[in-house]
C-alpha cells in the first residue's frame, strides 16, 4: 500500500528571507516533529524524514508560494484542518503554512513537475520609464546574455529561453516602488539551469541593486494545461497579496496569461482575461 | 538615547554578506524585550561568530534572568563576520542587537562573555563598531559600560585598559546586583560621572574595576581608590537547583555548534586535573537534583523539538544517579550525549545505552601519553582502564575513536610525547579485533598554563619546541596503523599563552593587532603570528619572559589581586606535588585537603551520592600502583619493545 502523501504550501516573508534553503528545511523538519505530525522515515543506518522540498528559493528572496511534499507513516491519521496552524506555531515568524492537501498517488515530484515560477521584484531606486524600456528591449530580443559565476567559474548564459513573461507593475501610491513581474521556466521546464529573477534584473539593469524578490506562484504546465500544484485558499490570498497593479506590458510569446493573485478577483490558477493596457508586440 | 530599531539600515547590507541569517535572530525562545529609559539595558555579546556564540549557555542564562527582572532588559549580540564589519563601516551603520536590531551604543552595558583568549581583539572590534571609544579612559558619560565575564576574566589584565569592569565567577546573582547599582546611578543622574559608576560597581562583590587599581613597581596590582578592595573574590551560587536556566533554550534557525538541547547537571569539578582552569575556578561541585534534570530534559525536548540532549558538566559520568537520569530519557526516541566521558567500562556501557543506533564516534581524553605524565597532571587514567574501555567501545559497535592529548606539559620528556602515538596505536589494534575499519584519531593540543591553577608558574613551551614535538608525533604516527594524527597550530598556542598570563602592558599590543586587521584570531585563516610579534616588539613586550619563563613563587602574578577561592599555598603545594609525580584524590568522596574553595566562601559540595560512582574515579578506589600496567591481552609489540629508547 502506498503511504499517504501530503503537499504543504507555506510563506517566507520578512526577516526570515535571509534564511537559506537548507536551514529552513531543517526548521520545517523540526516543526513537524514538534507538531507531532507522523512523518514516515527512511530505513537504514541513519533514518531521515521522508520530506521532498520543492524548487529552492534563493536566500534573500521572499515567497508566498513555497511547497513541500511529505509522506505520512502508513495508516496514520492527521487533522488537515488543524495542521497549518499547528505547524505555523512551531515555525519562525514569517514562515506560515497556508494550505495543505493530500497528493494523489502517481503524481510526480515537485522537482520534476513544476515548470515555472512567477515572481515580483520591487525596485525602489528604479525609474519606471527605464524599466519599461528594458522590458521592451528584452521581449524584442531573441537572446539575453548574462555572465554567471558559479563556484568561481565564469560562463555566459542566455536567460531569454527561460523568460516566459516580463512586465512592469507601476506604483499606485506615491512612495511605492516600481515592480517587475516575471515568470521564469524552471529546470524541469527548460531542461537547462534555473534562472534567478535577480539575474534577469542584473542583465537588463546592471546599475540597479538586487531589488526585493518575491515568488508568488509556482506552475505546472502539462500538455497545454496549466495549474498550481497547490493554490492559495482565496481568503489567505486576499490577506497576502497587495492590491494588484495594472501590468504595463506582457510578453507576446507566452502561450498562457494568468492572474498574479486572487486580489484582482480571480481564483489563482485560472486563466484571466487579457489585462487592460497590455502591450502587444 | 533610543533611536530604536535600525533594521532597515542593516537589511540593505545583508544582501551583500555571507550567511545573513546570522544577524536576523528569530530563534525560538528569544525574548522580545521592551526597552524603557528607567531600565538598565544589557547587550550580552559573544565576541565570535553567531554559530560559535549562540549555544553559549552563559549568555542565554543571563539574558533570561535579566529579562525576568522589572528593572532590566537584555538582548544578544555576536561579532559580525569580516564581510559585514566592512559593510557596516562603509555604510556608517553601528553594531546592533540581534533581537530588535538596536544600536549597541544605545545600551547601558556591553557585556562580553570571554571563553577564549584569541577573541580579545574581537572585543575591541565590537566596542569600536558600537561607536564607543575602545579605552575606558576615553569614554564619556553617555557611553555604555564595557563589562567582561567568563573564565578569561580571572585574568583580565590584558584588557584592563579597555573594560570598565570584569566579573568573576557565577553570573546568576551578580547581574542583578550590577543592574541595581547601575540603575540607581543612572536614575540619580549619573552622580560622580563614570568614576561614580566605577565606584558603585567596585562595591559589588565579584566585580573588579581595573581603573581603580594601579600597577606597583614590583608588578603587583594594588588599589588606587578607597572604593577598591585589595582582593576581589569570585561569586559562587550555592544551590544550582535555585537556577533552573535556561528555561527556554534558544532554537536557532541555522546550524550552530552543539545543535541540541543542553541541560547542565552540575557545576564545578574536583577531580583535580592540574592543567584544567575550569576545574580549579568553578569549585565546589554543585549538582542539580535528578528530578529537576529530568524535568528540564522533558520540557526542553518537548518545547524545542530537538531529538538529542547533552547533559553538560565538566565530567558528566560523575553525576550521582546518572544511570537513572539517562535511563528515563532513553525510553523515547531521543539520543543523549555525554561530553567529557570518563575512561572506564562503566562509562562506555552508559554511552552504549544512550547512543542507541547512532554510534558515530566516541571521545576520551587521557591528556598524557604515559602514566608518569598523567600522574604529573593528576589525570589518573590507568592504561588498563583505557584499554578495557576501548575494547568495550569497539565491541559495542563503535568504529571511530577520538583521543585528546596535550603536549608541552611540565616535566614532559620525549618518551611521554611518543607515548601518545603508542596509546593510539594500541587502541587501534584493539579496535581491529572487532572491526576492520577501526580508526583512532589522536588530537594533540599545545598546553597553555592558566591562572589560578597549579601550573600557573610553569614556563610554556615555545612554538619551536611544540613544533619539534609535533614532528616527533608525525614521524611516529606514520608507522602506527589506523592512527590519524591532528594537531593545533603551535604559534596560535603561543599567543593564547601571552593573553592567558599576560599583564596590563598587553593592552597596546591588542590594539595594534586589532588595528592591523587582526580579528577572528580563533580562525586559522585569520590568525597571523607576524602581526603579534611585530606588535609585541613595537610595544616593548618581552614574549619570552611573559610566556616561556618559569616564574618563581616570589614573583607577584598579574592576577594575584583576584581570587577564585584557592589558597596560594594549596596551588604551590600541588605544583610541587606535580613535579614529584604525587597524585591527589577527588575530594568529593575523600577528606578535604583545604584548597580554599569551600571554606573561604562558606559553601560546600552538593553531591547526592556519598560514594564514588561505579568504575572508580580519579584515583578514588583505584590501585594507582598499577597505572602503567598494560594488560596481558596486548602482549609485547615491536614498537613497544623499542619504546624505552625514545630519549
Amino acid at each position: 500500500m502506498t503511504a499517504t502523501r501530503l503537499r504543504l504550501r507555506y510563506t517566507k516573508l520578512g526577516k526570515v528571507r535571509f534564511l537559506g534553503h537548507r536551514d529552513l528545511a531543517r526548521g520545517l523538519e523540526r516543526a513537524l516533529r514538534r507538531a507531532d505530525v507522523p512523518v514516515a522515515r527512511t530505513g537504514g543506518f541513519s533514518p531521515r524524514a521522508k520530506i521532498a522540498f520543492g524548487l529552492a528559493l534563493p536566500t534573500g528572496a521572499e515567497s508566498t508560494a513555497e511547497l513541500l511534499d511529505l509522506d505520512l507513516v502508513e495508516g496514520a491519521a492527521v487533522d488537515l484542518d488543524r495542521l497549518p496552524d499547528d505547524l505555523s506555531a512551531a515555525l519562525p515568524p514569517g514562515v506560515d503554512v497556508v494550505a495543505v492537501t493530500p497528493v494523489p498517488p502517481g503524481d510526480g515530484s515537485l522537482q520534476h513537475t513544476v515548470t515555472s515560477s512567477e515572481w515580483e521584484v520591487a525596485l525602489p531606486s528604479a525609474d519606471p520609464l527605464d524599466l519599461t524600456a528594458g522590458v521592451e528591449r528584452a521581449l524584442a530580443a531573441s537572446t539575453l546574455q548574462y555572465r554567471v559565476t558559479r563556484k568561481g567559474v565564469q560562463a555566459d548564459a542566455d536567460l531569454r529561453p527561460a523568460l516566459l513573461s516580463l512586465a512592469v507593475l507601476l506604483p499606485v501610491m506615491i512612495g511605492d516602488a516600481a515592480r517587475l513581474h516575471l515568470e521564469l521556466a524552471s529546470a524541469a521546464g527548460t531542461g537547462g539551469r534555473t534562472v534567478r529573477p535577480s539575474e534577469v534584473v542584473s542583465a537588463l539593469w546592471p546599475h540597479l541593486g538586487a531589488g526585493r524578490v518575491r515568488r508568488i506562484a509556482q506552475w505546472i504546465d502539462c500538455d497545454g494545461e496549466r495549474r498550481e500544484p497547490l493554490p492559495l485558499p482565496p481568503t489567505i490570498a486576499l490577506a497576502l497579496h497587495a492590491p494588484a497593479r495594472a501590468p504595463l506590458s506582457r510578453s507576446p510569446h507566452v502561450g498562457t496569461e494568468h492572474t498574479i493573485g486572487a486580489g484582482r478577483g480571480h481564483p489563482p490558477g485560472r486563466r484571466a482575461s487579457e489585462p487592460a493596457g497590455a502591450a502587444g508586440g | 538615547m533610543g533611536r530604536g530599531s535600525i533594521w532597515e539600515d542593516v537589511e540593505r547590507l545583508l544582501d551583500r554578506v555571507q550567511k545573513p541569517a546570522r544577524y536576523i535572530g528569530l530563534e525560538d525562545g528569544a525574548a522580545a524585550p521592551e526597552h524603557h529609559p528607567d531600565k538598565v539595558a544589557w547587550l550580552l555579546t559573544y565576541p565570535d561568530t553567531y554559530e560559535v556564540g549562540l549555544p553559549n549557555a552563559g549568555l542565554q542564562i543571563l539574558a533570561e534572568i535579566l529579562n525576568e527582572r522589572d528593572d532590566a532588559v537584555a538582548e544578544r549580540c555576536y561579532a559580525p563576520w569580516v564581510d559585514l564589519e566592512a559593510e557596516l563601516r562603509r555604510a556608517g551603520v553601528p553594531l546592533f542587537s540581534i533581537e530588535t536590531t538596536r544600536p549597541a551604543g544605545d545600551f547601558d552595558i556591553l557585556a562580553f562573555n570571554l571563553a577564549a583568549e584569541l577573541t580579545y581583539t574581537n572585543v575591541l572590534s565590537c566596542v569600536d563598531l558600537a561607536g564607543v571609544p575602545v579605552r575606558t579612559a576615553d569614554r564619556a558619560g553617555h557611553d555604555p559600560l564595557v563589562l567582561i565575564g567568563g573564565h578569561c576574566s580571572f585574568n583580565p589584565e590584558p584588557l584592563a585598559l579597555h573594560v570598565d569592569a570584569a566579573v568573576l565567577g557565577d553570573g546568576e546573582e551578580v547581574v542583578g546586583e550590577i543592574t541595581e547599582v547601575i540603575g540607581a546611578w543612572k536614575r540619580a543622574g549619573q552622580p560622580g560621572g563614570r568614576r561614580g559608576a566605577h565606584r558603585a560597581l567596585a562595591a559589588v562583590p565579584g566585580v573588579y574595576v581595573p581603573s581603580l587599581y594601579r600597577v606597583a613597581a614590583d608588578g603587583r596590582v594594588v588599589p588606587d581608590d578607597p572604593a577598591a578592595p585589595a582582593v576581589v573574590e569570585k561569586r559562587t551560587i550555592v544551590d544550582l537547583a535555585a537556577w533552573p536556566y535556561p528555561k527556554r533554550q534558544l532554537v536557532p534557525l541555522t546550524e550552530v555548534v552543539h545543535d541540541r538541547l543542553n541541560v547542565e547537571v552540575f557545576r564545578g569539578c574536583t577531580r583535580g586535573c592540574r592543567f584544567c582552569q575550569a576545574g580549579m575556578i568553578t569549585r565546589p561541585v554543585r549538582e542539580r537534583p535528578a528530578a529537576q534534570v529530568s524535568q528540564m530534559v522533558t520540557e526542553g525536548l518537548a518545547r524545542t523539538g530537538h531529538d538529542e540532549v547533552t547533559l553538560t558538566s565538566l565530567s558528566t559520568a560523575d553525576y550521582s544517579g546518572i544511570e537513572e537520569v539517562v535511563g528515563a530519557i532513553t525510553c523515547n526516541d531521543v539520543a543523549v550525549s555525554l561530553p567529557s566521558l570518563r575512561v572506564d567500562a562503566f562509562t562506555v556501557g552508559l554511552a552504549a545505552n544512550v547512543a542507541g543506533a547512532r554510534r558515530t564516534g566516541l571521545t576520551f581524553a587521557p591528556e598524557g601519553g604515559t602514566w608518569r605524565m598523567r600522574k604529573v597532571i593528576n589525570k589518573l587514567i590507568r592504561e588498563e582502564d583505557l584499554y578495557t574501555a576501548v575494547d568495550a567501545a569497539f565491541s559495542q559497535g563503535w568504529r571511530r575513536l577520538k583521543l585528546y592529548f596535550l603536549i608541552g606539559l611540565p616535566t614532559e620528556r620525549d618518551e611521554d610525547v611518543l607515548g601518545i602515538v603508542e596509546l593510539g596505536r594500541r587502541c587501534a589494534e584493539i579496535g581491529r579485533r572487532h572491526t576492520r575499519g577501526a580508526s583512532v584519531t589522536v588530537s594533540v593540543g599545545g598546553f597553555v598554563p592558566k591562572p589560578h591553577t597549579p601550573f600557573q608558574w610553569f614556563g610554556q613551551d615555545t612554538a619551536a619546541e611544540l613544533q619539534r614535538k609535533v614532528n616527533l608525533l608525525r614521524t611516529a604516527a606514520r608507522s602506527a596503523k589506523g592512527v590519524q594524527l591532528k594537531w593545533h597550530d603551535p604559534t596560535a598556542t603561543t599567543i593564547e599563552g601571552l593573553m592567558s598570563r599576560g599583564d596590563r602592558t598587553l593592552g597596546p599590543v591588542l590594539e595594534a593587532v586589532w588595528r592591523a586587521g587582526g580579528t577572528f584570531q580563533e580562525w586559522t585563516e585569520h590568525f597571523e603570528l607576524g602581526r603579534w610579534l611585530e606588535a609585541c616588539r613595537d610595544c616593548g613586550v618581552d614574549l619570552e619572559a611573559m610566556v616561556h619563563r618559569d616564574r618563581p613563587r616570589s614573583e607577584p602574578l598579574p592576577w594575584a589581586h583576584l581570587s577564585a577561592g584557592l589558597h596560594e599555598d594549596f596551588l604551590w603545594q600541588d605544583w610541587e606535588d606535580a613535579i614529584a609525580e604525587a597524585t591527589l584524590e577527588d575530594c568529593r568522596w575523600t577528606p578535604c585537603y583545604d584548597c580554599g574553595a569551600c571554606t573561604g566562601y562558606g559553601v560546600e559540595h552538593v553531591v547526592a551520592s556519598v560514594t564514588p560512582p561505579a568504575g572508580g574515579s580519579q584515583g578514588t578506589g583505584q590501585d594507582l600502583a598499577t597505572g602503567d600496567v598494560v594488560p596481558v591481552l596486548l602482549g609485547p609489540t615491536r614498537t613497544a619493545a623499542s619504546f624505552g629508547t625514545g630519549r
